[in-house]
């Protein structure tokens, strides 16, 4: 221990951070407000309101966000083990606890607020793979400490996925974005990133679209590595056995299989969770197929790109305002953005939220310790995989899967989660120079 | 454990993060800056124009009284392709109807209008149903109420002349005079509704309104700022007499024909019946329809405005003016007198008269007021034959013509409704085609008795009846007396204008006039004399003949009757002509006097003959027969004519069933 006078917490406090933070928070709660405004002479402090409960959540997120600060930077790394145990229980117990929320099983309720463990759980996992691999006993250069590693990850998100909350178990794929900046090799990456998007693509995309992109692929790895395969032809068998079993998988065992041997009913499960209607070519003859989610694509689309480049004006928008676009408040909220403010709001929100992983990755790489590192790491990966899916499914690049905007989205425990990890980094990023394990 | 020198990765992890930001961004680019159809598709869905239908303007007759009366009613609309998961059960709950009625209705809509425009679902919605709909109507994306006013007609009079509303129809639609018309906008279709149309219907109204996703209005679009208010209708003050045109249709009750009264001294109308009339009301509200088809299919067709559509030889009415070509050619003077045995025998054959004593075509007064046959034939040899014509009888013809066109023959006069019929004069290229350019004064020497080639609509001969009681002008005979108050409005200017005819002196004109007081004084129209009133008139009987397979059968005369009255200051003259009824004395006569006493005294004081006229049917079974084999007529010629493009139609129609059926399948999941 130091015995160096040191200087107060807010001193050493990353306020970019909190000012993006706020600035992003606030800019959530307009967009809320917004679009459940009707008139000047409804009051603004209702408690009834979106936006009110919105600002009682902030308030909140700060009280625990200041304890937070006010906390042992060690603490966060002794717990780390003991939290994601918390977390498993915790997930474990919806399903004996967990009350229905719009088809999944993934929330507890106490009293009129709802908890959703699996939010929270994304903290305690970072929390763990940062003590993981901060560890001294811990060779991230061995397959076993690999797996461990990954199995850290993998658990919470196989039982989420069990919680037909496919969305936010997606989520805890992006931890290898942090492993990844701590040496999980390439190969391993691309591999599992393939696969993943292998099955992804394969329940996503049409067929011949599909095939198409998977042998361009192929063309573009052959060309890569032709330096490899020059040398050694292994390569070279390798990316066509991988290529024919991808086309194997996409183009015949999931049609064969969805069409013959499943039932009805498990194909839209399927589907379901990842939030999507099932394809026409999996619907059976005489039942009618379901266009939800094209439907919200649709009028999200719309919504935004009605906006224009500045926008309609503030509280003018006609689409979000008159409830055209479904969880406009939650997973749709940047519709109201792009309606309200235009390409100019649009824009600067994603640079804004550019500006805050940027920083995120300034504050990674300048920690003592590897604990906090890769922390940092994991808060990055996680935003980045929120904002990134978040807008591209309300702009119809990516399918509607039903994650949250952070900060922005209308609801508790994402704000509150979110608030956690941040706070936690500021925390850790505080005791920078000190070696936490 | 990873150094921190030389990683690449976190380089890596920025390039992702930049990378994916300027991905989006550019996904926000196109989205909304290079690309327009999302708004477009926006204020589709969010922004809906509502008309706003102004009151139209009412019609007032020459005292003031209101003829009609506006309501508001309401109309359900829809626009098929903006249905979307309709709760049929519930919906047939609210409008008390079936589902295979909702599709039939939904056929019907698809077929004729096309699934993205507007169409009619039910008009004139009752109370109840207008409730129910109020209150549930965002319920049912795409159903909307369109507020409209309708007629009432609290006289039942002048369906004739006030015409009926409909829905604008795809071909009216094409014309440049109902562009700024829609789909479902009501417009008048005949008479004064239609004349006047700009001027009744008045200035719509648009409000556009944000509605939401539950099809709400909510909020106005801009606060307003593209809105325009409607502006109502102007009123019509006619010069109709609404008693006067009440006891016409009472009298022409049961019978065909019609019966004119005009102001001589404006050109103003102050009735105008077509026998027989049907109850305006009728053709006003949500059974247009169905009494529409009923009106159209009756034998003695009500839907025919006999009083300017049909047209006759004007028979012994037309003798005045024969007389009055004469007087004006010069070829005769008042006094002139020839003798007639009881027939005319100058052109071969024998033309017969109903008079034979010595003396009854002593002067032209005498040969008006006895009705002199062989008189009037002459007079128009004379005429025809004058040597002043250098073309010879030719050219005696084509003058002739010329100066009944001059009074208002043998073309549309330009009376302010619609379907004006122009009757017909023959000139001398008629005869030339006719009889091969060889002829004579003889060939249509009956023509000086008002028969033979020669047709007037009623409104003509009422017209002419104008003319004479001015002493030789008229102006064109027109309902309108002002529009909103104003006499002057540029619609009505061309019948502020005096159409003088002819330079024959008054004393011509006298000598015509005073046969015509003498035709009821003493002569055939006894039965037009008002105690107190100088009343003239000239009765006629009209031959008329019916082509039927190929023979020609004589018919029943028409009875016809023209007067006017007070002699020297005239008030009021009248046509009325009663087809295949007899005598001109017999019906139209009366007819004409009892609403000759109606106009002058305000009272009907002779009640038996009112009762006798208003009681009697004069329709005679041979009209049914006629009228079955005319129409068979017309649809042959229709038949023939229309066959290629019914072929056609028909094979359109199929196809926009069939692409109905596939919509309604695929879109609405109706069986």
């Amino acid at each position: 221990m130091s015995t160096i006078p040191r200087k107060s917490i807010s001193s050493r406090l990353d306020w970019p951070i909190i000012l993006l933070y706020l600035a992003l928070v606030c800019i959530g709660i307009s967009a809320v407000y917004s679009v459940e405004y009707i008139s000047f002479h409804e009051p603004f402090f209702d408690m009834s309101k979106s936006h009110m409960k919105q600002i009682t959540w902030l308030g909140i997120s700060l009280f625990i966000g200041l304890i937070i600060l006010l906390t042992d930077s060690k603490f966060f790394s002794s717990v780390a083990y003991l939290s994601y145990l918390l977390g498993i229980v915790l997930l474990l117990a919806t399903f004996v606890l967990g009350s229905e929320v719009k088809g999944s099983h993934s929330f507890i309720k106490f009293g009129s607020f709802s908890l959703q463990p699996g939010e929270l759980c994304k903290i305690f996992t970072a929390l763990a793979l940062s003590r993981f691999l901060s560890s001294t006993e811990t060779n991230f250069n061995t397959l076993k400490d690999r797996l461990i590693a990954a199995t850290i990850v993998l658990v919470p998100c196989l039982i989420i996925i069990k919680q037909n909350e496919t969305g936010l178990a997606l989520v805890y794929f992006s931890f290898f974005l942090a492993m990844y900046r701590e040496g999980l090799p390439n190969g391993i990456i691309i591999a599992g990133f393939s696969v993943v998007s292998l099955v992804l693509g394969t329940l996503l995309i049409q067929r011949v679209p599909l095939f198409i992109i998977i042998t361009l692929i192929l063309a573009l790895a052959i060309w890569l590595t032709r330096a490899q395969w020059k040398r050694q032809k292994l390569t070279l068998v390798i990316l066509v056995v991988g290529y024919g079993l991808a086309v194997a998988f996409s183009q015949i065992v999931v049609p064969y299989v969805f069409k013959h041997v499943f039932q009805p009913y498990q194909v839209e499960r399927i589907y379901s969770m990842l939030g999507q209607d099932v394809p026409d070519e999996y619907v059976r003859p005489g039942t009618v197929a379901k266009k939800d989610a094209d439907y919200n694509v649709r009028q999200s689309k719309i919504a935004i790109g009605s906006g224009g480049l500045v926008g309609k004006g503030f509280m003018n928008g006609t689409q979000t305002k008159y409830s055209y676009v479904p969880e406009q408040n939650t997973d749709f909220v940047f519709c109201g953005i792009g309606e309200q403010f235009g390409f100019v709001g649009g824009a600067v929100l994603i640079v804004l939220y550019l500006s805050l992983l940027m920083r995120i990755v300034i504050i990674a790489e300048r920690q003592r310790s590897v604990f906090s590192r890769v922390y940092a790491y994991c808060v990055a990966s996680i935003l980045f995989f929120h904002f990134a899916i978040n807008l591209s499914m309300t702009m119809g690049l990516a399918p509607v899967i039903g994650i949250t905007l952070p900060m922005l989205s209308y609801g508790g425990t994402s704000l509150l989660s979110f608030s956690i990890f941040l706070f936690i980094l500021l925390r850790l990023d505080a005791d920078r120079h000190m070696l936490i394990r | 454990m990873s150094s921190n020198t030389q990683n690449s990765r976190p380089w890596i992890i920025r390039s992702l993060f930049i990378g994916m930001a300027v991905i989006l961004i550019g996904r926000l680019l196109s989205l909304q800056v290079m690309d327009d159809k999302y708004k477009i598709m926006a204020d589709d869905q969010a922004i809906v124009r509502k008309v706003i239908y102004p009151a139209r303007g009412v019609i007032l007759d020459r005292k003031g009284r209101s003829l009609l009366i506006n309501h508001v009613t309401y109309d359900l609309a829809f626009i098929p392709n903006k249905v979307k998961e309709l709760d049929t059960t519930l919906f047939c709950e609210v409008m008390n109807t079936t589902k295979e009625d909702i599709e039939k209705a939904f056929k019907k809509a698809i077929v004729r209008n096309g699934y993205q425009r507007q169409s009619v679902y039910e008009s004139d919605l009752p109370q109840d149903k207008n409730a129910r709909l109020q209150e549930n109507l965002y319920l049912f994306p795409g159903f909307e109420l369109i507020e409209r006013s309708t007629r009432t007609y609290p006289l039942k009079i002048g369906a004739h002349i006030f015409g009926y509303l409909n829905e604008v129809s795809p071909r009216m639609l094409e014309k440049e005079r109902y562009q700024s018309y829609r789909q479902g906008d009501y417009v008048g279709i005949t008479g004064l509704e239609n004349v006047y149309e700009e001027i009744l219907r008045g200035q719509r109204g648009v409000h556009f309104m944000v509605r939401d996703v539950l099809n709400r209005p909510r909020d106005a679009y801009k606060n307003g700022s593209l809105d325009t208010p409607a502006i109502a209708g102007k009123s019509l003050e006619l010069y109709l007499d609404a008693d006067l045109q009440a006891l016409g249709e009472k009298l022409m009750n049961g019978k065909i024909g019609s019966a004119i009264a005009i102001d001589p001294q404006t050109g103003g109308i102050l009735a105008m019946v077509s026998g027989p009339s049907y109850d305006p009301n009728l053709l006003s509200g949500a059974n247009f329809g169905k009494n529409f088809g009923q009106l159209s299919r009756d034998y003695t067709r009500p839907l025919f405005n006999r009083a300017i559509q049909a047209q006759y030889p004007p028979g012994s009415t037309f003798k005045p003016i024969t007389a009055l070509i004469a007087l004006d050619v010069g070829v005769i003077t008042p006094s002139f007198g020839m003798g007639c045995g009881g027939g005319y025998y100058a052109c071969g054959r024998r033309i017969g008269c109903t008079h034979s004593g010595g003396g009854h075509a002593a002067n032209l007064r005498v040969a008006m007021a006895n009705s002199c046959n062989s008189y009037f034939c002459h007079l128009f040899r004379l005429t025809v034959d004058a040597k002043k014509w250098v073309g010879g009888v030719h050219e005696g013809v084509q003058r002739w013509h010329d100066y009944l066109y001059s009074f208002g023959l043998g073309h549309a006069l330009g009376v302010d409704i619609t379907g004006e019929y122009k009757g017909s004069i023959p000139d001398s290229s008629y005869f030339n085609r006719i009889y091969n350019r060889h002829w004579n004064s003889c060939n249509m020497v009956v023509v000086g008795m008002g028969q033979g080639e020669i047709d007037m609509t009623p409104l003509q001969l009422a017209n002419s009846m104008c003319l004479i009681a001015n002493r030789g002008y008229y102006y064109v005979p027109h309902f309108v007396k002002s529009i909103g108050g104003n006499a002057n409005d540029s619609l009505l200017t061309p019948y502020l204008e005096k159409n003088e005819v002819t330079h024959i002196p008054e004393s011509s004109f006298m000598a015509v006039i005073d046969g015509m007081e003498d035709v009821v004084t003493h002569g055939t129209g006894r039965v037009a004399q008002l105690p107190g009133v100088q009343v003239c008139g000239k009765t006629g009987t009209v031959e008329n003949y019916a082509g039927i397979f190929g023979q020609r059968v004589k018919l029943d005369n028409h009875s016809v009757f023209v007067c006017f009255a007070p002699k020297d200051d005239p008030k009021i003259a009248i046509a009325v002509v009663v087809q295949n009824s007899g005598y001109g004395a017999t019906w139209a006569g009366p007819i004409a006097s009892l609403m000759m006493e109606q106009y002058l005294t305000d009272t009907i004081k002779r009640q038996p003959l009112f009762d006798r006229m208003v009681n009697s049917n004069t329709i005679k079974k041979y009209i049914k027969t006629l009228d079955s084999i005319q129409r068979e007529k017309d649809n042959l010629r229709d038949l023939l004519r229309t066959a290629d493009k019914r072929t056609q139609d028909s094979i359109k129609k199929v196809r926009d069933t069939m692409l109905a059926k596939q919509i309604l399948k695929d879109y609405y999941q109706f069986k």
